[in-house]
């Protein structure tokens, strides 16, 4: 595989506050990579570094082999989707779209062509003369993925582009998006904070917090092999024990020791150890490896989201059986649903359900995401100067 | 909110303001229309209207007598000088209000000030300010003269009516621009330089046609007043610029009211049509482009 973008130690802070902190990524021909991480990771501020609108305190963007550090946007081979579309009010749907090819004066027989050819990838034949902002979310949408193309770039940044959306057009367009990336070759830099939007669509993901990348790996490795604490709550839900490695294979937490299938830890070394709350198979008391009281049950639909309270800590366990409140149950666990991971400074930090309410975390999001649109635009009107 | 679902209370907070409207807006243009169209014993006529466009009078140039219509060329004087400082403001005010709505919060404001100032000071003491400046013996030919550049001539200039009207409506040409481009999505402009534009295009093919209403408002705020103007150019332009607000406020002093009304009531027609035009022309390059 060819490296098309490479970022190399790479630092930026706004206002004395570190963004990004040293951070080294490879980006490959076609290949459909997403930045992953919670509002303020820095995320956004990478792929504006790539697109070129900011300038990296220190390091180096490559692209296909050449430095484009000193690139300004207009004279690099990438495009952006932004992430409320950026349409241009005054234009309709067409003169969006061809937008670029004006600029490049190209033969007005060709811009047609490209512009229809375009506006059928992203099914928005017939649309050409309407008013953009008479069109739906979704549909502004696929105009701002169409005039992006429409450049043929090698790279297409795409910030939070379905955030806007509503959760059935987003899963329709993340559907679509992916084809589009397959039928076009083009490398896709995907940028969100939803995680189930990540494991969906990419082929590779990079998780990232507070500056710097904790995990690059296929959707599969980060959600099975989660490296620290972080990631393995981030993406997904997680049950995060203190553990011990008392030899290869052989790991104990929560008072049993358990099978597992972790190896080449110092003996005794302290671990974090992540169960999903789908691996947990729950058994009559007595035939468990752990035992624990039911304190909370929800309804969702194709499955029950539990809470168990083994011996003060909280486990969330998914199953398609009713279990009611105050009723005893086993837990049973394989050694293939047992992960061991190292400490880091993400340990202690997340895996208790404790505390655990769905609606408190949402509300949380939205808050967090406003207010960084606000410090975004803020330092937005700044910086411009 | 339609007229159906009004409470009584919204349409009496409203009353207020529609009395107001009536008294001070409707009922003078009424007046104005009135006196227009009737001769001093109040019978209808057209003779203020047809002596508007049919009154003459002679230019001796020293050398040739020219009889010239007399009402005619003094509008067509106060619409070239309003036409050359609308320019003026425009081209000054248009860059002045971009760099304002890009500059950080405590700039604009300081900025805002800045231009705002001058506004709460007298029109009339304004003017006499810039005589003070202009004169032959003023503070600029002072100083021009200390660095031995030479004096110029400049009061009595259409220049320095010029001067003056850019000086006192700036600001009005400024602010709309201004309020426009500060709405402004950044995005726009990043996503025009995504696209290929360097700063000139991203200028002209986005930032410019998207700034246009603003750019209305403010050449219609700058050019009514400034093509109405009468004291400025008195003062500035030594009487010698006799402009359509001269003449109403001439005719007027004169005790000549109906003739006063029909020049102010022909003004009037002949702006409200440009402007319905201007309208137009702007509306149509915003949807279509």
């Amino acid at each position: 595989m060819k490296k098309i973008v490479e970022i190399k130690n790479i630092t930026k802070s706004f206002d004395g506050e570190v963004v990004l902190d040293n951070i080294n990524l490879d980006i490959y021909d076609n290949e459909f990579i997403t930045l992953l991480g919670p509002s303020g990771c820095g995320k956004t501020t990478l792929l504006r570094i790539i697109g070129g609108f900011e300038t990296p305190d220190k390091g180096d963007v490559i692209f296909m082999g050449e430095n484009i550090n000193g690139l300004p946007p207009h004279k690099r081979n990438v495009n952006t989707v932004f992430q409320r579309y950026a349409l241009f009010p005054h234009l309709n749907v067409f003169e969006n779209v061809a937008f670029s090819l004006r600029e490049k004066k190209v033969p007005k027989a060709e811009i047609q062509r490209a512009v229809t050819e375009m506006l059928s990838l992203v099914a928005l034949k017939g649309f050409e003369k309407r008013a953009v902002t008479s069109l739906s979310g979704g549909q502004q949408q696929r105009v701002a993925i169409a005039r992006a193309l429409v450049n043929q770039p090698k790279v297409l940044l795409l910030d939070e582009p379905l955030s806007a959306l509503d959760l059935k057009l987003r899963k329709d367009m993340q559907v679509e998006l992916k084809n589009i990336q397959k039928a076009t070759g083009i490398t896709f830099i995907f940028v969100t904070h939803d995680q189930e939007e990540a494991l969906s669509m990419s082929d590779t993901v990079v998780v990232m917090t507070e500056g710097h990348i904790q995990q690059i790996g296929t959707p599969v490795d980060i959600y099975n092999e989660p490296q620290n604490a972080f990631v393995a709550d981030f993406i997904g839900e997680s049950n995060i024990l203190d553990g011990v490695m008392l030899e290869d294979y052989k790991v104990r937490f929560s008072g049993h020791t358990f099978q597992c299938l972790d190896k080449d830890f110092d003996v005794r070394e302290a671990v974090d150890v992540v169960v999903r709350p789908e691996d947990v198979d729950i058994v009559p008391e007595e035939k468990g490896h752990l035992r624990g009281v039911v304190t909370s049950v929800t309804f969702l639909g194709v499955h029950y989201e539990i809470i168990v309270d083994i011996g003060g800590f909280k486990w969330m366990i998914q199953t398609t059986d009713f279990h009611d409140v105050d009723e005893h149950i086993g837990l049973f666990i394989e050694p293939d649903a047992i992960h061991v991971m190292k400490k880091s400074k993400f340990s202690g930090m997340y895996g208790d359900y404790s505390s655990f309410s769905d609606e408190m975390d949402e509300i949380g999001e939205v808050d967090l995401e406003e207010l960084e649109e606000l410090e975004e635009l803020d330092t937005e009107s700044g910086s411009a100067t | 909110m339609n007229n159906k679902t009004r409470s009584l209370v919204q349409r009496m907070t409203l009353t207020p303001y529609s009395i107001w409207a009536a008294l001070f807006i409707v009922v003078p243009l009424i007046f104005v229309a009135y006196y227009a169209f009737t001769d001093s014993a109040f019978r209808f006529t057209f003779e203020n209207v047809s002596r508007f466009f049919t009154a003459t009078s002679q230019i001796d140039d020293g050398e040739t007598v020219r009889e010239v219509h007399t009402y005619l060329v003094i509008f067509w004087r106060s619409l070239k000088l309003a036409v050359i400082s609308t320019f003026i403001c425009l081209v000054m005010g248009y860059p002045l209000a971009y760099i304002m709505a890009r500059a950080k919060s405590r700039t604009q404001n300081i900025l805002l000030t800045l231009i705002m100032i001058p506004m709460w000071m007298n029109f009339l003491i304004r003017t006499y300010a810039w005589m003070t400046i202009l004169q032959d013996t003023g503070i600029l030919n002072g100083f021009l003269s200390a660095l031995h550049l030479g004096r110029i001539h400049i009061i009595g200039t259409e220049s320095a009516v010029v001067i003056g009207m850019v000086y006192d409506y700036f600001p009005y040409m400024v602010l709309p621009i201004y309020s426009v481009m500060a709405k402004l999505d950044v995005k726009l402009l990043e996503a025009a330089s995504d696209l290929g534009c360097p700063g000139i295009s991203v200028l002209r093919r986005v930032i410019w046609p998207l700034s246009l209403p603003g750019v209305l408002s403010g050449v219609t705020m700058v050019l009514i007043p400034s093509i109405s103007t009468f004291y400025i150019s008195q003062k500035l332009g030594n009487g010698k610029f006799f402009l359509i607000g001269d003449a109403i406020e001439g005719q007027y002093v004169a005790n000549n009211l109906h003739f006063a009304a029909a020049i102010a009531f022909i003004l009037m027609v002949i702006l409200l049509v440009c402007m319905g035009l201007m309208q137009k022309l702007t509306n149509r390059r915003i949807i279509v482009a």
